[in-house]
């Protein structure tokens, strides 16, 4: 009893007072650096998770998800807090890797990337979006494609699979990046090289 | 009742939050595979269909309290479509409007992209009719998202072709077919084929057709490739014509019946840019100085 006590509580805090409001700002910034891959933004209005969900992170959970969209919890994320929380603030059904329409874990906690949906022929759009959480071991990369002047300098966790998930095109994952009240973004679109440009 | 009591009564920017939520998500998507058109469960909205229910849906799922919003149809800040969906979101979003391109934040627009280039953070958002390129070629929405699926796009070329064999050049002057970074054939919307070089810029475009129910979107510095023949390439066209206000001789130009003897003047389409122009001393042919006027 207390324990469950305990943790509704926690559920039931930390969602948005002005919802209206709060979650246009939120999904302005996280449309401008889907449109813009690379480019970081600092997010203003906050929602608030039960750890290790980070604050970027919570809000991405706010301003997208509901009913309508399963989610997959991966790693240390899956955690009953996090489930409750998820349950109270957005309604989304949680769900195992392949029926995903959002993921949310550590780079690590992710996984294999060929287990989420890529999209069909016909309907590319029915693609999972993968919310990497926390920090990650960085590699420095080149990231080239639209919304993109030229080319753009970031950080990822690893090339290969980017590279891979590019290949796919039309067809692919699309990934945003949290870390505390940072976010930004990675469609399928994105070229991504090694190192830096010469 | 006031404005304000009114605005009341209405969630931020009209739509309400699941149905918002469901407009981001296609618009992420959209972003995501430029060109595409991700289907998306459209709103009946408080204006007919055709009057830019898509646009509006795609402007209240995106718009935020600072925003500055500007209107046009077909270039002017001042018709009935432009000020009646102004009007709109200054009563249910209570967001600042403006006429003046580079003020706005947000850009809703039927047919035309404006004059002055817009910057990374402006947000261009057309309404759309007819989102399919390939519709009036192959009526079967089953076969035109196969076509799509399988980049099968034969059939514009010959389309393209059969107006070159009819009219001697491409004869599609609005519309007309582009190809988004080398993937999927896209319809820029009735925009004037003038315009489509600058489907190509800064700003973030996102295409909205309420009645079709899809949404598209192109990132910026997005490859938008206007359809054409080697032999054949595609040419920008305009009046052979300067601005009869401001003497412009770069701006897309509105053919305007002045009597029924003939008469007729030729005026930028884009209001603010011609405004603009005028009020920093540009005078056309039959353009009027501001002191005098």
């Amino acid at each position: 009893m207390t324990r469950n006590g305990a943790m509704a509580s926690e559920a039931l805090t930390g969602g948005f007072e002005d919802a209206p409001r709060q979650s246009a700002r939120a999904f302005r910034a996280a449309l401008e650096v889907m449109a813009r891959p690379g480019e970081v933004q600092k997010l203003g209005d906050l929602g608030a998770a039960p750890a290790p969900v980070s604050p970027a992170a919570a809000t991405l959970l706010l301003v997208l998800c509901d009913p309508e969209t399963p989610v997959h919890l991966a790693g240390d994320h899956d955690r009953p807090e996090v489930r409750d929380w998820i349950t109270f603030h957005c309604g989304a059904p949680l769900v195992a890797r392949g029926e995903a329409a959002f993921g949310l874990g550590t780079w690590e906690a992710l996984g294999d990337l060929g287990q989420y949906a890529i999209g069909t022929a016909e309907y590319p759009d029915r693609s999972a979006t993968l919310i990497v959480d926390g920090a990650f071991a960085a590699q420095p990369v080149t990231l080239v494609g639209p919304g993109i002047k030229e080319s753009r300098r970031a950080e990822l966790p690893a090339v290969g699979p980017f590279q891979a998930n590019r290949a796919l095109f039309p067809l692919g994952l699309d990934f945003y990046f949290c870390d505390g009240a940072t976010l930004w973004a990675l469609p399928r679109t994105t070229r991504v090289a090694e190192g830096e440009l010469a | 009742m006031s404005v304000e009591q009114i605005a009341g009564e209405y969630n931020f920017a009209y739509l309400d939050e699941q149905t918002k939520r469901m407009i981001r998500r296609a618009l992420l998507k959209a972003l995501a595979i430029p060109g595409y058109q991700v289907p998306f469960a459209s709103r009946e909205m408080p204006m007919p269909y055709g009057w830019g229910t898509g646009g509006v849906q795609i402007s209240a799922a995106i718009m935020v309290p600072e925003d500055r919003f500007k209107v046009i149809d077909q270039g002017a800040d001042d018709t009935t479509n432009a000020v009646s969906i102004r009007r709109f979101f200054e009563k249910v979003a209570q967001v600042e409007t403006t006429e003046k391109t580079a003020e706005a934040t947000v850009i809703q627009t039927r047919h035309r992209i404006p004059e002055r280039d817009l910057t990374e953070g402006q947000v261009l958002v057309y309404q759309v009719p007819i989102p399919e390129p390939l519709r009036f070629l192959e009526p079967s929405e089953v076969e035109t998202r196969k076509m799509h699926a399988l980049e099968e796009y034969g059939l514009m070329h010959v389309k393209l072709y059969e107006d070159i064999a009819r009219h001697g050049e491409i004869a599609t002057a609005y519309a007309y077919p582009v190809k988004v970074e080398g993937r999927y054939v896209m319809d820029p919307s009735p925009i004037p084929k003038f315009d489509n070089p600058k489907l190509e810029m800064a700003g973030i475009q996102l295409f909205g057709a309420g009645r079709e129910q899809r949404i598209y979107a192109l990132p910026p510095y997005c490859e938008v490739v206007s359809l054409d023949f080697e032999d054949y390439p595609f040419t920008r066209m305009r009046a052979e014509h300067c601005c009869d206000l401001c003497g412009a001789e770069d701006s897309y130009l509105d053919e305007v019946i002045t009597d029924d003897a003939g008469g007729r003047m030729f005026v930028c389409s884009d209001t603010d840019f011609c405004g603009e122009r005028r009020a920093a001393g540009h005078l056309g042919p039959l353009g009027v100085a501001e002191s005098a006027a």
